[in-house]
């Protein structure tokens, strides 16, 4: 009941649509590839066709990245990423989900299986032989940008470490992004919590179920969101934030999951909703409020911040780009271009890598990393791709917190 | 329900020419400004010429002799606000802004001296101040011969109608359709062409192809030229096919509408303004004539700006600036504020000839001559919101909201408080 409800509601948001455009001017995929004609062709001009019970007949919207700009830049208030995201579902439900999608939906499989592993698991995913029969056999394209298994995971640094008593608590959701790859991103998120005087909790916790939605796995995502849900909301129930630093997983947690997933009158995952920030989100409000430790010490460093979709998708702006100007001697530019590309998992895809490579040209094309620039993104896998493609570093901007910390 | 407080000497709220306009001249005042949009304004869908004043109600010729009458009969009307300076000082502050914050070399032509006479995408003269030099050769007072060249990708450009309407005019035109391949799609919008026409190589092999069909003394082409280096393309093709080359506006989106945009955005954070797009500022709290606090839709938990200065620019009917329920009342959709030159109760709102007169048209809110709605101390309207004008009639619609926006931000960098905050 509760789906059909809020699809009315999404739908709803379709009679709005005055066929200006707009969402297409900003579209990253359509202005790369025929192969998807745009989020208004695919939206809400295509949704007359979408009948319940009654096949699906458009399929281009599987090209559909899900990076939300369209729905961002709209003027009327036309969610047209999250009827393109129903629209995949059913598009999947009808003609099947393969292996290849149901695997890389599963960040924690994977993360469990590579972690013990790590060391032959990364040089075996670097052998080009491999990734090339990997390609044939699920559709993985052999130069996608995978990450590389820390080795070891965020959550045996956390169980090992307390916390000092603050004088208000945060609840710290890390992603799978940081518990299989970048533990140390996660300490360092801590860490400058902790400066801040934050005490920072955290609890056992899941992959939130974005991949698999994002793939039109909503049963399984469901179940990975709502467990979730359950395991942070006792801490907020109790007033505590959450706050995260994975920029796609947020944004599932404050407000994708209850759309697109129509998880609409779940009392934990409200809550979450409600809860959950961005770290550098929560950062600068706590500098508006005067609060935020601002002695950082000069930085001599130039950074092109690049802002993820998902974070955009927010509606929140850029809040690092404030943040990062507090850094003495930090010479930081903005980028004018919209989306690095990757989209999650999107190009990983054996048929989706190139388009992924050019709608990140423009981006790449900006980016100087030839010198001794650093490149800022706050979504890990935006910043693997930007690696990737452009052979700089991308870090986190809270990675430059830190190190103007001096921690 | 939580939500995160941001505070900033000024909220602008609308990302159009109006807010962007407002904002990055505050910001360069020294004010803090953040900009909170529900998404991208009129920018990409109208041809990105400033029209400042075309009918009056006959064509004007001279905008800033017939500005100083036309202002003197409508003391209502949002000119007559802003006042006739405010006028030729925003559009001299907008060319310099748009010369700075484009890439190398694109720039506006223009004043109140002399209106441009431009036509139209059906090839309608149009009367413009200021224009992308791109599009200045395009000129109907001139008698130079004119081709207009069609690209059938582009759907919706009908450049036979486009050059019938000019030949109309007494002047030599014809309209041609040149079929260029991109890469293989049937049709492609005019922001996928103009990221082609940013490229030399296919620029070189269009040049090429087109120069042999054409004998005429000007160009007219689809305002495709370019995105990110509109200049260069237009330059370039001049060149190339040893004519004076110009665009012509197209049916939505508009890519000279986005270079626009992109110079205003780019002005605003070389000010250091803050934009916010997506998110829907859905009311406010008062104190007293004081708004205090906006409280704005965002992912999850809400944001609440505590503003000391509010400029609402959030565009009149067509943005949903104002809207009409189904009980047929309009109102603003922020504020609630009341509106005023429209129709009268019991009174019709629409005549039913389309192009007619709409008594509906000139709703907006009123405001005072420091542009504030009556009972308001910190919040300024700008832009289409501000009502007694029938921009589409009068050609004025740029020229309000850049006059407007403008205005809003002198004035309160003027204020007392603002002074001392920043």
């Amino acid at each position: 009941v509760t789906e059909d409800v809020l699809h009315g509601l999404l739908r709803g948001s379709l009679d709005h649509c005055v066929k200006c455009t707009i969402c297409e001017t900003a579209c990253p995929v359509s202005n790369v590839t025929p192969l998807f004609p745009g989020p208004k062709y695919a939206g809400p001009q295509a949704e007359r066709y979408r009948i319940d019970d009654e096949p699906s007949v458009e399929s281009s919207v599987d090209y559909c990245s899900g990076c939300g700009i369209c729905t961002q830049v709209c003027p009327q208030g036309v969610q047209i990423a999250e009827l393109n995201a129903l629209a995949r579902a059913k598009l999947k439900a009808q003609d099947g989900v393969p292996l290849r999608d149901r695997l890389i939906a599963r960040p924690t499989v994977i993360g469990r299986l590579g972690t013990p592993v790590a060391p032959v698991a990364n040089a075996s995913l670097r052998w080009r032989p491999l990734r090339a029969f990997v390609e044939r056999t699920l559709g993985v394209h052999r130069d996608a940008p995978l990450p590389r298994f820390a080795g070891r995971s965020f959550r045996r640094w956390a169980k090992r470490h307390r916390s000092p008593e603050g004088t208000r608590k945060v609840v710290y959701f890390h992603g799978c992004g940081t518990q299989y790859y970048e533990p140390d991103v996660g300490q360092k998120v801590v860490a400058v919590l902790e400066r801040n005087g934050f005490e920072v909790e955290i609890p056992k916790q899941d992959c939130c179920g974005l991949p698999l939605q994002s793939n039109g796995l909503f049963d399984d995502a469901r179940k990975y969101v709502l467990r979730l849900a359950s395991a942070l909301a006792p801490a907020a129930r109790e007033g505590a934030l959450i706050v995260g630093n994975a920029t796609s997983c947020t944004l599932m947690l404050k407000r994708e999951a209850r759309e697109i997933l129509g998880l609409d009158e779940d009392p934990d995952l409200e809550l979450v909703s409600d809860s959950t920030y961005d770290i550098c989100e929560l950062l600068l409000e706590l500098h508006q409020r005067g609060e935020l430790d601002t002695d950082f010490a000069p930085l001599e460093q130039t950074v092109s911040y690049h802002a993820p979709c998902q974070l955009q998708g927010q509606w929140i702006g850029k809040p690092a780009l404030e943040l990062l100007a507090l850094i003495p001697g930090l010479e930081l530019r903005e980028t004018d271009a919209r989306c690095c590309g990757i989209a999650g998992t999107y190009g990983l895809k054996r048929e989706k890598y190139e388009i992924a490579m050019d709608v990140g040209a423009e981006l790449f094309a900006e980016l100087d990393t030839g010198g001794d620039e650093l490149v800022a993104c706050d979504s890990d896998t935006c910043r693997w791709q930007i690696e990737h493609a452009t052979g700089g570093t991308c870090v986190h901007p809270v990675e430059l917190l830190h190190r103007a910390y001096g921690l | 329900v939580r939500s995160a407080r941001l505070r900033y000497d000024a909220v602008v709220i609308g990302a159009g020419v109006a807010g962007l306009t407002a904002a990055t001249r505050l910001a360069e005042g020294g004010a803090s400004v953040c900009v909170v949009a529900t998404g991208v304004g009129s920018t990409h869908l109208a041809p990105a010429t400033i029209d400042v004043l075309g009918y009056d109600p006959e064509r004007v010729e001279t905008t800033g002799a017939a500005l100083a009458d036309f202002v003197s009969a409508r003391p209502l009307h949002p000119y007559a606000l802003t006042g006739t300076q405010s006028i030729a000082a925003a559009l001299e502050w907008f060319r310099g802004r748009v010369e700075a914050h484009s890439p190398s070399g694109y720039r506006y032509l223009g004043g109140l001296e002399r209106n441009f006479l431009l036509p139209s995408a059906i090839g309608v003269a149009r009367p413009s101040a200021l224009v992308p030099e791109t599009m200045a050769a395009g000129e109907l007072r001139e008698h130079s011969s004119l081709c207009f060249v069609g690209l059938p990708v582009l759907r919706d450009f009908h450049v036979r109608l486009c050059a019938a309407n000019v030949a109309r005019l007494g002047v030599e035109a014809r309209g041609i359709e040149l079929d260029i391949d991109v890469g293989g799609r049937p049709e492609a919008n005019a922001v996928g062409l103009a990221k082609r026409f940013d490229d030399p190589g296919f620029r070189a092999s269009f040049a090429a192809e087109l120069a042999p069909l054409v004998h005429e003394q000007r160009i007219g082409l689809p305002a495709v030229l370019g995105l990110r280096d509109a200049h260069g393309a237009w330059a370039d093709l001049e060149q190339r096919l040893e004519r004076r080359v110009f665009e012509v506006p197209t049916l939505p989106p508009s890519a000279p509408g986005i270079r626009m945009f992109n110079a205003l955005r780019a002005s605003l954070r070389a000010a250091g303004g803050r934009l916010v797009m997506g998110s829907r500022v859905v009311d406010a709290k008062r104190s007293g004539g004081r708004v205090v606090a906006l409280r704005a839709e965002a992912s999850g938990h809400e944001v609440i700006y505590e503003p000391s200065w509010v400029v609402l620019a959030t565009g009149g009917f067509g943005s949903g600036g104002i809207a009409m329920d189904s009980h047929w009342k309009a109102r603003e959709a922020v504020f609630d504020l009341p509106l005023r030159y429209g129709p009268e109760a019991g009174r019709p709102r629409f005549d039913p000839t389309y192009l007619a007169k709409q008594p509906l048209a000139r709703a907006g809110v009123a405001v005072d001559a420091s542009l504030r709605p009556p009972g308001y101390e910190n919040l300024l309207v700008a832009g289409a919101a501000l009502g007694g004008a029938e921009p589409w009639r009068e050609g004025c619609g740029e020229g309000i909201s850049l006059a407007s926006g403008y205005r809003a931000a002198e004035l309160l960098l003027k204020s007392e408080d603002m002074a001392a905050a920043a």
